[in-house]
C-alpha cells in the first residue's frame, strides 16, 4: 500500500522525459486513502503529455478528492521505454501522484476519447497486474470502467471493462462511488453484487448483463440478462454547466503537454448538426456557462495559474452567445496584468469570428486554423458544414489583412457522395486562400490538412461504408498532385490508422479479441504513427475469422441492428436515418438553437433545455441557421424556458 | 540589453527532489508562470513576439539536483528583493526554492559569459569507497585522461584534464567525490569526469553516477573566484536588499 516512489526513481534516469512520472503539478493532491473511502485511479491512456490536459479527467480527479467519501490519484500509460523497466523490474502501473500500485486501487477509470488507445487501456490493466478480460477478474481486482466520447459504441472493450459510463460524468461519479463504497464496506465479496447494482445506476453501462446473439456476421439482438438490468443506456447530462465549475485547479504541468495553457470550457454540446461530427451529435443539447462565471474563471485561473494563454473552448467556440462581450470583457480584466493571449478552438469560418479572434490575440498573431471540412458547397451541404466559399475567402481575407500570416485549413476526404470533383475543390480553394493572403503579404501561407473520413457511431454516417485504404490513398494522391507546384502545403493523415479506427469505430464484441491480439503482438501506441502497424490489425482479424471491409467499408442497411443500439444519446435512431437521407438528398438542416425543433429526441427524451443566454445567432454569418441573418437581428423563434431563474439576466435582446 | 530601461536582478535557486528530473526548458517555463503569479514587473523584449528578459546560466542536465542555479532577469522597476524571493519561491513547483538575489550592475556580463566553473558532488557506485582514493589520486597525478565524448552527435577522443580544475574525495568513508569542471573552451559533463575515472584505472570499470548535486558555479575575474551574486552588484543597491546566503558548505 505505500509507495513505490523508491524503487521507480532509479528507473527514471534511464527513461526519456522522466518529468512525466513525477506528479507535483500546480493543483495536484496527494490524498489520503482510507479503507473506509473509495479510491478512484483515473487513467488516461495514452502519453502523459497527450492525457495531461484531458478536462474530462480532471474534473472528475477535482469532483472525487472533495467527496469526503472518495480519493483520486491519475495515471498515464507509461512509455514504452519505462515500461520495459517496470516489467524487467517487476514493478506495476503506479499513480503519479502517490506512486501507489494501480492494484492497490478500487476503480481504475480509464478516459476513452480515441479508439486507437484500446490497446494501451489493455496494456496499462495488465501492467496494473489485474486481468485484462473481465470474465477472469475476482474480488480482490480493481472494478476496470471507462468514460468518453468513445464508449458510446462500448462493444469492442465489452469483454474488456466491467463497466461503462455514459455521457457527462459529473453526477454519475458520485454515484457510482456510493455504490462501489457500500460494496467495500459490506466486505467486498462477489463481484457480481458490485456490478449488477452499477448496472442499475443510470448511464452506467455492464456489459456482462447482456447477452448478444448473432446471425451469421450479425448482431441480431442484445438483451439484458435481469429484469432490473435496462435494455437500454441512456447517457447522463448535467442539465446546467453552470452548477459544475470545473477544473477550479487546472493543473499545469511542469513539461509541456499539448493544450498547454488555461482551458475554459464555455459551452457543452453543440447543435451545428455536422454529420459526420460524433461529439455534436453525443454531446446535445447546447448547454452554455453564465458569462459571468466564464469571466471568473479565467481571471482566477491565469492568476493562480501562471499561464499567458487562455482557450475558450467548446465544439464551436465563436457560437457563444455575446462572445464578443465575453472576450471584450477578458481583455479588459487581463489589462495591465501582461500579455495574454486568447485563443478560440473550432472557430467559425467567417469574418465576423475573425474580427473576435483579431480582439483577443493582439500578440503572437501567427496563425488560424479553419475547418470547411469539405472542398465543394455541395458537399458541404451533404455534411451539413453550411460554410459557403464567400465565408471562407472573407474570414481569410480578414485574417491576413489583421496581420496573421499562416492559414491553417482542415478538411475530410472519403465523405459520403464525394466525387473527385467535390476532392479537387480543396485544392481548388487552398489555391484562392493563399491568391488572397498574398494581396496581403508576401510571406502568406496556407496548410491544408486531409483526414480520412471515419464513420461514427449516433451519427447520420453510422450507415455510411468508409473509403477504403486503396481510396483515400488515390484522393490523397490527387490533391498532392495539384498542389504540387503550389505554395499551399499539404499534410494528409495515414489512411491505414483510418482503416484500423474504422474497424474499432463501428466494431461490435467480436472486436474486442481483435484488440487483445493487436495488443499481445505488441501494437501499443497506435495513435502514434511510429508505432502503428496496420498488417498487426488485419492479420488479428484474420486470425479471429473476421473480415475487415465488412467492418469498415460495408455499407450498413437501415434495418441492421447496429452493436451499440442498446446504448442511446438520446437522438432517435429515425432522425439519423432521415438526416442520413437528407444528407444523400444534398439538403442542409438548420441550427435548432435558432430556428425551431426538428426534434432529434435529446431535449423531448431526457426533458432537457438548450441553455443559452441570447435568442441571438452569432453576427456574421448563415452558417448552421438554414437563413440569411445579418449580424444582430432576432431570429422568429421564442427563447427557450431558462432552467433557473437566474439565468434571465444573461438574456439579451436584440436591436 | 540588459539595463537599457529597466531593473537587472540575479537570483540563485535550487533543484532537489524529483523536481530534478524536468528539463533547463521546464525551469524556464517554470519561472516564467512563477513570475506572473507572484505579478513581478518584467520587463518584455521588442519585437513581433515580445517575451520577457529572464536568462538563465549553464544547463543543468536533466535528474541532476542543484544547490547553486543563476538566472538574470529585467525589472520595469525596483521591487523588494527580500519578498520577492520568498513569494517567487512560493510559486515554485515543490523543490525549487530561490536562495538569494542582488541587484545587478547595468552592462553587467551574462551569466552564459560570466561563469567560468562548475562544482558537482558526485555519488558513485561500482566501486568501493577504500579503492576509490586510488583512482582519484590517479586521475589527478595523470597529465593526460583521454575519453570519448559525443559532441553535436558525433564520438571524438578528447583530452578533458585540463578541465577538470579540482577532484577530491571529502569524506573517505563514502563513494563521493566533489569535482571542479571548467566551462572553457566548452563546459565539461560530469559524464565525462566519470569516463575519465574509469579511464585511468582498471579497479573502476564498473564505476557509474548515482546522484549528482551541481554544489557551486564561479565567476573568475582576474585571479579571484566569485560567487555569482557577489559580483557585478549595482554599486548603489539599497541596505539589506540581498540576500545572498552562505554560498554552500
Amino acid at each position: 500500500m505505500s509507495s513505490l516512489w523508491p524503487r521507480i526513481e532509479p528507473l527514471l534516469a534511464r527513461v526519456e522525459k522522466p518529468a512525466r512520472y513525477i506528479g507535483m503539478e500546480r493543483g495536484s493532491v496527494r490524498p489520503d486513502h482510507h479503507p473506509e473511502k473509495v479510491a478512484w485511479l483515473l487513467l488516461y491512456p495514452d502519453a502523459y503529455e497527450v492525457g495531461l490536459p484531458n478536462q474530462g479527467l480532471q474534473i472528475l480527479y477535482e469532483i472525487l478528492n472533495e467527496r469526503p467519501d472518495a480519493v483520486a490519484e491519475r495515471s498515464y500509460a507509461p512509455w514504452i521505454d519505462l515500461e520495459a523497466e517496470l516489467r524487467a523490474h517487476g514493478l506495476p502501473l503506479f499513480s503519479v501522484d502517490t506512486h501507489r500500485a494501480a492494484g492497490d486501487f478500487d476503480v481504475l477509470a480509464f478516459n476513452l476519447s480515441a479508439e486507437l488507445v484500446y490497446t494501451n487501456l489493455l496494456n496499462c490493466v495488465d501492467l496494473a497486474g489485474v486481468p485484462v478480460r473481465a470474465a477472469q477478474r475476482r474480488a480482490e481486482h480493481p472494478l476496470v470502467m471507462a468514460g468518453g466520447h468513445c464508449t458510446f459504441n462500448p462493444e469492442p472493450l465489452a469483454d474488456y471493462v466491467d463497466a461503462f459510463v455514459m455521457g457527462d460524468g459529473e453526477e454519475v461519479v458520485s454515484e457510482v462511488t456510493e455504490v462501489v463504497g457500500a460494496w467495500k464496506r459490506s466486505g467486498r465479496t462477489h463481484r457480481e453484487e458490485v456490478l449488477r447494482d452499477l448496472a442499475t445506476v443510470p448511464g452506467v453501462y455492464v456489459p456482462s448483463m447482456y447477452d448478444v446473439e448473432y446471425d451469421g456476421p450479425r448482431v441480431v439482438a442484445v438483451t439484458p440478462k435481469h429484469a432490473d438490468v435496462p435494455a437500454v443506456v441512456d447517457k447522463r447530462t448535467v442539465a446546467d454547466l453552470g452548477d459544475w465549475p470545473y477544473p477550479k485547479q487546472q493543473l499545469v504541468p511542469l513539461i509541456e503537454v499539448v493544450h498547454d495553457r488555461l482551458n475554459v470550457e464555455i459551452f457543452r454540446g453543440c447543435t451545428r448538426g455536422c454529420r459526420f461530427c460524433q461529439a455534436g451529435m453525443i454531446t446535445r443539447p447546447v448547454r452554455e456557462r453564465p458569462l459571468e462565471q466564464v469571466r471568473t474563471m479565467v481571471r482566477d485561473g491565469l492568476r493562480r495559474s501562471g499561464y499567458d494563454e487562455l482557450a475558450l473552448t467548446s465544439l464551436s467556440s465563436a457560437d457563444f452567445s455575446g462572445i464578443d462581450d465575453l472576450v471584450g470583457g477578458i481583455v479588459a480584466d487581463q489589462e495591465g496584468t501582461g500579455q495574454v493571449s486568447v485563443s478560440l478552438p473550432s472557430l467559425r469560418v467567417d469574418a465576423f469570428t475573425v474580427g473576435v479572434a483579431s480582439e483577443i490575440q493582439k500578440v503572437r498573431r501567427t496563425g488560424l486554423t479553419f475547418a470547411p471540412e469539405a472542398g465543394s458547397w455541395r458537399l458541404r451541404q451533404v455534411i451539413n458544414k453550411l460554410v459557403t466559399e464567400e465565408d471562407l475567402y472573407s474570414a481569410v481575407d480578414a485574417a491576413f489583412s489583421q496581420g496573421w500570416r499562416r492559414v491553417k485549413l482542415y478538411f475530410l476526404t472519403g465523405l459520403p457522395t464525394e466525387t473527385d470533383a467535390d476532392t479537387m475543390g480543396i485544392a481548388e480553394l487552398a489555391k484562392n486562400v493563399v491568391a488572397i493572403g498574398k494581396q496581403h503579404t508576401k510571406g502568406a501561407s496556407a496548410t491544408v490538412s486531409v483526414g480520412g473520413f471515419v464513420p461514427k457511431p449516433h451519427t447520420p454516417f453510422q450507415w455510411f461504408g468508409q473509403n477504403s485504404v486503396e481510396e483515400l490513398r488515390r484522393k490523397i494522391s490527387l490533391l498532392r498532385d495539384d498542389l504540387r507546384r503550389s505554395p499551399a502545403k499539404l499534410r494528409w493523415h495515414d489512411a491505414e490508422a483510418s482503416f484500423a479506427e474504422g474497424i474499432a469505430s463501428r466494431g461490435d464484441r467480436r472486436i474486442g479479441a481483435v484488440i487483445e491480439r493487436v495488443w499481445r503482438a505488441g501494437g501499443t501506441f497506435q495513435e502514434w504513427s511510429e508505432h502503428f502497424d496496420l498488417s498487426r490489425w488485419l492479420d488479428a482479424m484474420a486470425a479471429e475469422g473476421l473480415d475487415p471491409d465488412w467492418y469498415v467499408t460495408r455499407h450498413r442497411t437501415e434495418d441492421e441492428v447496429l452493436p451499440w443500439d442498446h446504448i442511446a444519446a438520446g437522438l432517435h435512431r429515425d432522425f439519423l436515418w432521415q438526416d442520413w437521407q437528407a444528407a444523400l438528398a444534398e439538403h442542409g438542416l438548420p441550427d435548432c438553437r435558432w430556428t425551431p425543433c426538428y426534434d432529434c429526441g435529446v431535449c423531448t427524451g431526457y426533458a432537457l433545455e438548450h441553455v443559452v443566454a441570447a435568442n441571438v445567432p452569432p453576427a456574421g454569418g448563415s452558417q448552421g441557421t438554414g437563413q440569411d441573418l445579418a449580424a444582430g437581428s432576432t431570429v422568429p423563434v421564442r427563447l427557450l424556458p431558462t432552467v433557473r431563474g437566474g439565468r434571465d439576466r444573461e438574456a439579451r435582446v436584440a436591436g | 540589453m540588459r539595463g537599457d530601461a529597466g531593473v537587472p536582478v540575479r537570483l540563485r535557486f535550487t533543484k532537489h527532489g524529483p523536481v530534478r528530473f524536468i528539463s533547463h526548458r521546464d525551469v524556464a517555463r517554470a519561472f516564467e508562470r512563477a513570475f506572473r503569479i507572484v505579478e513581478l514587473p518584467l520587463a518584455f523584449s521588442a519585437g513581433f513576439s515580445p517575451h520577457p528578459k529572464v536568462s538563465f546560466g549553464p544547463a543543468l542536465a536533466v535528474g541532476y539536483e542543484s544547490d547553486a542555479e543563476y538566472l538574470d532577469l529585467e525589472l520595469t522597476r525596483e521591487v523588494d528583493l527580500e519578498r520577492m524571493v520568498d513569494a517567487v519561491s512560493d510559486a515554485l513547483p515543490e523543490g525549487m526554492a530561490v536562495t538569494g538575489a542582488s541587484s545587478l550592475a547595468d552592462r553587467a556580463p551574462s551569466l552564459q559569459e560570466g561563469i567560468t566553473a562548475l562544482g558537482y558532488a558526485v555519488e558513485l557506485v561500482g566501486v568501493a569507497p577504500a579503492d576509490l582514493g586510488p583512482v582519484v589520486d590517479a586521475f589527478v597525478a595523470a597529465t593526460a585522461v583521454e575519453v570519448v565524448v559525443t559532441r553535436k552527435g558525433e564520438e571524438r577522443i578528447d583530452d578533458i584534464r585540463s578541465s577538470v580544475l579540482a577532484l577530491a574525495r571529502p569524506r573517505p568513508a563514502e563513494a563521493v567525490v566533489v569535482v571542479e569542471v571548467a566551462t572553457r573552451p566548452r563546459t565539461l559533463r560530469v559524464a565525462d569526469v566519470v569516463n575519465g575515472l574509469r579511464a585511468v584505472s582498471p579497479d573502476a570499470a564498473a564505476l557509474e553516477e548515482r546522484r549528482v548535486v551541481r554544489t557551486h558555479q564561479w565567476i573568475e575575474r582576474g585571479s579571484a573566484r566569485h560567487e555569482p551574486l557577489d559580483v557585478d552588484r549595482r554599486s548603489d543597491a539599497p541596505e539589506g536588499a540581498t540576500r545572498a546566503l552562505e554560498a554552500c558548505a
